[in-house]
């Protein structure tokens, strides 16, 4: 039976191995990245997938062969009496520790590029999140929030591209979480503290925003939409959003108009 | 340190007979028996292990065919729906499956069941230190079991706010409808399995600590039993800190103070009260504990597959000494990582990058007892038995859950796949893949010992190929979802675009899922028929060395009919010279014989 279970057992890597190389062709991978920095996550992503794709593979595979070749109904050699091996121990000490610690640092700058070195400029748009809401508030033509002028809309987040985004994210309620899977960004929203989040969209489209912490039984359909557009169209977007929005009302109050369209 | 055990206890000459009858209820429900009081523990914890699956299918049924009836038991549950889950009642699967897997099955199998159980007869004590504290930890987690039954009964429902517990949707009662009364019971439920956890600890410490037979020094206990002390210290050190964090939670929710709400809430309408609190202060209480826990829900399996590895490959266990170094490594650093669990949190970034080193680091101790695992069984004469193949698929699956590990482990990568099914992946096969699998061939393996009657090998060959196709078939797909983004914890992921494609690979899983879960009928009917008509064990149906085979199967009150005297480690499998290919803990050495050196 021992080569039997050995054949069991090699399944694992083979079929491991297999299904990440089959997944990336029937598209049941990463979604498209259109964001500036999302390279440095996907390549991260490749990176360690790469390493540990062969830290896997070897094991296993020295598993395998040791249920085939050392199955006590037909291996007649002796028994390898020993304790273990301080050398060997040694070896595979410092060999995973060496690449561990590279990977650790290998991976720091990325982290401060994304989520440490906010830019130095005015937020584009604050984004309060709710159950089961993004409400979204424009600076108005004074270009500052939590004026007078502040536009307000929900759910669809329009952001001009190629150009930085800053974002203050806050939660009204409860705990929620930003998620852009194509803009490969994810900050969690905590009431009572405001969180800037910043990125830079690269390509024209529309998208899923998705609300990635758990955050009540609606939390499934805490759907927003991320409309990325160029300059003149998302000015265009925005003098109407103003327009509509200073016909409707004189002194609009948030929690009233920001659901109409 | 050895002689305290002849002091200790009374009845060291051991009579089974020569004890005053305790009487059905003394012998059978409230047992000093640390023997029973494991089987207890084993047999509460799997009758929630059924518990806990079947909530879980219900997850996966909602994952593969969303608002659909569930065949034959959905008009049963619910009836009001239509027959269908309703997403008030999927996030309460997501709540209560974790809970109960986690706090009803993981931990107290593990250390209530085999710790009970194995402690004193591998150590060589007659009982446990403390016998009615170890009672108690075992009634304790009654009330536990009946507020979590409870909650689901309450209005509003059970807690729905994730296994995690994270404020402020749990200490504000109108949050949610598992807010209202459900969350407090599940707090109050969690603080009796602390109580429960902490007075098994403190046992087990004490035991391990003083009552070693004579010759029992440190670096000759098993791995089973060094990895039970390990966890025990971890209980002891991190436990108080999710004690508090529990209270801090139920003073919240009823007595208006506002530890983790902050100033100024108006959730559904309703002021959340004075304020002035902080919700990434739970995480941090929380965590603190509950990574550690992590180590608490994984050690002990390790312990256990070690001594199953070693037995069946007839071979001494390769690199004893590190294999401790490393269980006490990740013990160590598994204090100071719990801030993975937070990249996304709101934490400062800065704390992200310390956190994501200490992790980065965790993974050296994992990785030296996978290769000290293949050390041992390379050169062997390996016997395929039931609870080997169990043992060699937890080092298998353990190297997935290890590596995947890794991926959230560094920060920017974690940005995609946090809180996707990447991690349900990754903690799926370290305490599914893994755990449970070591739990599996821990029955096989200490059935004999426990009731004295061996289970059927084939039958359990057959459930453990099934088991191990199908937990991949569930599991493995899940990485790839987590690579597409799938989040966690969504009653309905199709009706979004980024989603809606990964809808067919679900319901193949779902499909592997419900034949893992029908798979576990072998399991228990190999253990109930092998209960009453399994072959008659002996005393050392494996030719193993640790001290439990000494014992009588099973063992009377009192485990020995001598006094155990040790005189070597328990992993001295092929000793040259020797006519048999084992040289048990307890065997005196011959006339003349030297000493096994000292191994590292």
């Amino acid at each position: 039976m021992g080569k039997f279970w050995g054949v069991l057992f090699l399944t694992v890597p083979v079929l491991g191995v297999g299904l990440f190389a089959w997944a990336p062709f029937a598209n049941h991978w990463l979604p498209e990245d259109v964001s500036s920095h999302g390279h440095e996550i996907d390549h991260l992503f490749y990176f360690i997938l790469g390493l540990t794709g062969v830290v896997f593979v070897i094991p296993e595979m020295a598993l395998f062969w040791f249920i085939w070749r050392y199955d006590g109904a037909t291996n007649t050699s002796p028994v390898k009496f020993t304790h273990g091996s301080h050398n060997l121990e040694i070896v595979w000490t410092i060999l995973p520790a060496a690449t561990l610690l590279f990977i650790a640092i290998y991976q720091m700058n990325a982290w401060t590029d994304i989520k440490m070195n906010k830019p130095d400029m005015a937020y584009t748009v604050e984004v309060t999140a709710r159950q089961f809401e993004w409400r979204l508030r424009y600076p108005g033509p004074d270009g500052a929030l939590g004026t007078q002028d502040d536009l307000y809309h929900v759910n669809e987040l329009h952001v001009p591209v190629d150009e930085m985004v800053l974002v203050k994210l806050d939660s009204a309620d409860v705990l929620h979480d930003f998620f852009l899977p194509h803009m490969r960004i994810k900050q969690d929203a905590v009431p009572g503290t405001s969180i800037p989040v910043w990125f830079k969209p690269k390509k024209i489209g529309e998208h899923d925003l998705v609300c990635a912490e758990l955050c009540g039984w609606g939390h499934y359909k805490m759907k927003g939409r991320i409309i990325i557009e160029s300059r003149e169209d998302y000015d265009k977007w925005l003098a109407g959003l103003q327009q509509r929005q200073n016909t409707t009302s004189d002194a609009p109050a948030a929690d009233e108009t920001a659901g109409n369209e | 340190m050895s002689t305290l055990v002849a002091g200790s206890h009374a009845h060291d000459d051991a009579h089974p007979g020569g004890h005053a009858q305790p009487g059905f209820f003394g012998t059978y429900v409230f047992s000093l028996d640390h023997k029973v009081i494991g089987i207890q523990f084993l047999f509460s914890t799997l009758l929630w292990l059924v518990v806990g699956g079947l909530l879980a299918l219900g997850v996966r049924w909602q994952l593969a065919w969303p608002w659909t009836e569930m065949p034959i038991i959905g008009k049963m549950l619910f009836a009001g729906e239509g027959g269908q889950i309703s997403p008030e009642f999927y996030t309460m699967l997501v709540t209560c499956t974790p809970s109960v897997m986690i706090f009803f099955v993981i931990i107290p199998i593990l250390a209530g069941a085999f710790g009970n159980f194995l402690i004193p007869l591998m150590v060589g004590a007659d009982d446990m230190a403390f016998p009615t504290l170890n009672m108690l930890s075992y009634w304790f987690m009654w009330p536990a079991f009946i507020l979590m039954i409870c909650s689901f009964f309450v209005e509003g429902g059970a807690a729905a706010a994730g296994w995690t517990g994270y404020p402020t949707l749990t200490a504000v009662k109108t949050a949610s409808p598992g807010s209202m009364n459900g969350q407090t019971l599940w707090l109050f439920a969690l603080i009796f399995v602390g109580i429960s956890s902490m007075m098994g600890s403190v046992n087990y410490m004490t035991t391990i600590i003083q009552m070693r037979a004579p010759g029992m020094t440190m670096f000759r206990l098993p791995m089973t039993i060094w990895a039970m002390f390990i966890t025990a210290v971890l209980q002891a050190f991190a436990l108080p800190v999710l004690t508090a964090a529990l209270f801090m939670q139920v003073l919240d929710r009823l007595i208006g103070t506002s530890f983790f709400v902050p100033e100024g809430l108006i959730v559904n309408g309703v002021s959340a009260g004075a304020g002035g609190g902080q919700p990434l202060l739970w995480q941090h209480l929380f965590w603190f504990y509950s990574h550690p826990a992590v180590y608490i829900m994984i050690l002990p399996a390790m312990g256990m597959v070690s001594d199953i590895l070693t037995t069946f490959a007839r071979k001494p266990l390769f690199g004893y000494k590190p294999m401790v170094y490393s269980i006490s490594g990740i013990a160590g650093l598994g204090f100071i990582v719990w801030g993975h669990h937070m990249f996304m949190s709101g934490m400062n970034p800065a704390l992200g990058t310390t956190f994501m080193v200490s992790t980065m680091m965790i993974a050296l101790p994992s990785a030296i007892k996978v290769f000290n695992w293949l050390g041992t069984l390379w050169g062997g004469k390996l016997q395929f038995t039931t609870p080997m193949l169990f043992a060699m698929s937890f080092v298998s699956m353990f190297i997935i859950g290890g590596l995947s590990g890794i991926f959230m482990a560094a920060t920017p990568v974690d940005i995609f796949i946090h809180d996707t099914y990447f991690i349900v992946a990754h903690f799926h096969y370290v305490l599914f893949a893994g755990t449970a699998m070591g739990v599996f061939g821990g029955i096989y393996y200490w059935f004999p010992k426990m009731f004295g009657r061996m289970m059927n090998d084939s039958v359990g060959k057959v459930h453990f190929f099934l088991t191990f196709i199908f937990l991949n078939g569930t599991f493995y797909p899940m990485h790839i979802l987590g690579v597409g983004g799938f989040p966690r914890r969504y009653a309905d992921p199709y009706h979004w675009e980024t989603f809606t494609h990964l809808q067919p690979m679900n319901q193949f899983m779902t499909i592997c899922a419900i034949s893992m879960g029908l798979s576990q009928i072998l399991l228990f009917a190999n253990m109930g028929y092998s209960l009453f008509f399994g072959p008659l064990a002996g005393r050392n149906p494996w030719n193993a060395n640790s001290l439990e085979w000494m014992a009588p199967s099973p063992p009377g009150h009192g485990n020995f009919d001598a006094q155990p005297i040790v005189y070597r480690g328990p992993y001295e499998y092929n000793t040259p010279g020797r006519d048999t290919d084992f040289y048990p803990q307890w065997e005196p050495p011959k006339p003349g014989e030297q000493p096994p050196p000292d191994h590292h």
